[in-house]
């Protein structure tokens, strides 16, 4: 187990750092595409912690992004704040405000199961999206908020390899800290609720406070995605609030398989790749996308890393075979 | 005063449309325990198809069931052929459904393209009641009275008839249910249809008011699901009051707090659901 374990950390690791080598010399566009994947795979890392690890299916994700990226925005539009070293700064509270988003929706929301999870985070979505579609004073209303330029903090961030560099180091760190929060007795503490709540109420664990915590780590995460995803725009609107969003940010994690972490950055990577680059080839590119959804919930229950067990299984399932059938000739 | 009664009057018949909207969702999660996130978009559509029937044979009456049924086997085809196949897996069919709506959206966009569009409205119903100084559009009365007359029918199927027990039977619980010979797999089938069919319904009717344009599908779904929510799921009764509701707090709350409006709409759903998280109406 902990062979097999290290063996898949290992493939992470060299697959991360073939993107980290590999994306500074590849041309602009498609550099532009890998660090939307990482801005939206931080994104899906933070619906898989809820999905995939505590059984909470949250259609609201959308709105702890939204959080990070408005504050982001107004902030430089407002106050110049956060285009210098400062930066730091706003990559905490960004990080904060989701997480405070989160602690406060997540008192409602924790309470509900099952659909009405879904249903209640759609709901607290729509809240943040009808704030930032009307409350023009804050928000700018329908038009949003242009941020023309990024950090500069003696490194320029206007210069795409540069910001590509540091939305990197950001995904490979959230791909640890859940790493290792999924690991955690916390993480594994989740995994028991996500099987069996009332099994692990009876042993005596706290489960609200649990499944409250992460979702408030969760928002966290969404409100870091929420920082870069305004950077990387150069402009934050209400429908970056909108249910698509959060919609897709779901579809990322089941595409990808829920539960394994890695899952959703592929998924991400899946979905950015026809969104972004298909678009541009062919117009029936949302037949594409929709489709790949409907055949990966029908036929790949566990997504896309499932299909790669199930070739595993079915490789060594016919070695077996081959195994048997070579030595019952033998014997006759 | 006369703010209000307009207002008032204007909320009401909102919110017979949505209740057109609703009452299949709600019956659809009632049977199935499922969001169906493919709903607004059944409301677009049925509006889009009434759109070529009146383009083709200049007839608005014939434009209305024939809306309301293309959808309603649309959404009968993708019971049987795709959500049944999974069985009961509540947020696999979810996130089916999910998929339908950007499948439903791209298709709505090549056939019928990008531009907003109005279902004409015939003569006799574009014309105003006139008190005192208040005009009140006969189209939103005939509105009212649409749904008015749905809802007599749903009722009286769903209290008084045979169909009407075991469709409550099933939404009460559908293992029982199956356990004392009923089908629920027909049941199932024929509510998700009917919801398509109710929701197609609202969109060709409200198509003469609120437009027809991409984007509806997911511009309505969360103002369903505000009225589900608050009417409590799978509960008839909870679909009408939740739809006045809905239909009275986006009115209002535009007129008055126009900054704020969707959140006057969406902050008590979301306490509603914090408090009883089956809606005020829902069976648990």
């Amino acid at each position: 187990m902990a062979l097999k374990d290290r063996k898949k950390i290992l493939t992470v690791m060299i697959v991360m750092a073939l993107v980290g080598l590999f994306t500074p010399f590849a041309n602009d566009f498609i550099r532009l595409l890998i660090t939307q994947t990482l801005v939206l795979g931080i994104l899906a890392l933070s619906v898989d912690l809820l999905l995939g690890f505590t059984g909470l299916a949250s259609l609201g994700q959308a709105a702890y992004l939204g959080m990070g990226a408005y504050l982001t925005a107004i902030l430089v539009d407002r106050f110049q704040f956060g285009l210098g070293c400062d930066l730091s700064l706003i990559l905490l509270m960004g990080i904060a405000i989701g997480a405070a988003g989160a602690a406060f929706f997540g008192l409602f929301a924790i309470r509900a199961t099952g659909v009405y999870f879904l249903i209640i985070t759609l709901a607290l979505g729509m809240v943040v999206w009808g704030l930032a579609n009307r409350w023009n004073s804050l928000t700018g209303g329908d038009n949003g908020i242009n941020v023309m330029m990024r950090p500069n903090c003696g490194v320029d961030f206007s210069n795409d390899i540069n910001f590509f560099l540091l939305v990197y180091i950001f995904f490979c760190l959230s791909l640890t800290a859940m790493y290792v929060l999924v690991n955690s007795p916390f993480g594994r503490t989740l995994v028991g609720i996500r099987e069996s709540e009332t099994r692990m109420r009876m042993l005596g664990y706290n489960t609200w406070l649990h499944k409250y915590l992460a979702f408030v780590i969760a928002g966290g995460f969404g409100g870091l995605a929420g920082v870069f995803w305004t950077h990387l725009n150069g402009i934050v609107s209400p429908e970056d609030v909108l249910l698509p969003i959060s919609v897709d940010a779901l579809l990322m994690v089941v595409l990808g398989g829920a539960g394994t972490l890695v899952g959703g950055p592929i998924g991400a990577a899946v979905v950015v790749f026809i969104r972004e680059y298909l678009s541009t080839l062919v117009e029936w590119w949302q037949y594409i996308l929709g489709g790949v959804y409907v055949l990966t919930i029908l036929f790949l229950p566990d997504g896309l890393m499932g299909l790669m067990a199930l070739v595993k299984t079915w490789r060594t399932d016919r070695s077996e075979k081959e195994g048997a059938e070579a030595s019952s000739g033998q014997v006759r | 005063m006369d703010f209000w009664i307009l207002q008032a009057f204007y909320g009401i018949s909102y919110g017979a449309l949505l209740f057109l909207l609703a009452s299949g969702l709600s019956l659809i999660f009632g049977v199935m325990r499922i969001v169906n996130l493919a709903h607004g978009s059944y409301f677009l559509l049925g509006a889009y198809v009434a759109l070529t029937v009146i383009w083709v044979t200049d007839s608005w009456l014939l434009a209305i069931p024939a809306g309301a049924l293309t959808i309603a086997i649309i959404g009968l085809a993708m019971e049987r052929i795709f959500l049944r196949q999974l069985g009961f897996a509540p947020l696999r069919q979810v996130l089916l459904t999910v998929g339908f709506a950007l499948l439903f959206q791209q298709g709505a966009l090549d056939l019928w393209g990008g531009d907003n569009m109005f279902i004409p409205v015939p003569e006799y119903l574009n014309w105003s009641i006139q008190t005192g100084t208040l005009f009140f559009p006969v189209y939103r009365i005939f509105m009212i009275a649409v749904v008015a007359v749905v809802g007599v029918i749903l009722w009286l199927v769903i209290e008084k008839t045979t169909l009407g027990a075991v469709i409550r039977a099933t939404v009460d619980d559908a293992e029982m249910a199956r356990g004392i010979g009923i089908d629920t797999s027909t049941i199932s089938m024929g509510v998700f249809a009917l919801g398509a069919f109710l929701a197609a319904l609202g969109g060709v009717i409200g198509g003469g008011f609120t437009g027809v344009y991409p984007g509806l599908d997911f511009e309505v779904l969360p103002l369903a699901f505000a009225v589900v929510i608050i009417g409590g799921m799978g509960s008839l009764r909870g679909a009408l009051i939740g739809s006045m509701i809905v239909g009275l707090m986006d009115n209002i709350g535009k007129g008055l707090f126009p900054e704020l409006s969707y959140f006057t709409l969406y902050a008590p759903m979301v306490l509603i659901l914090a408090v009883k998280p089956t809606g005020l109406f829902g069976r648990e």
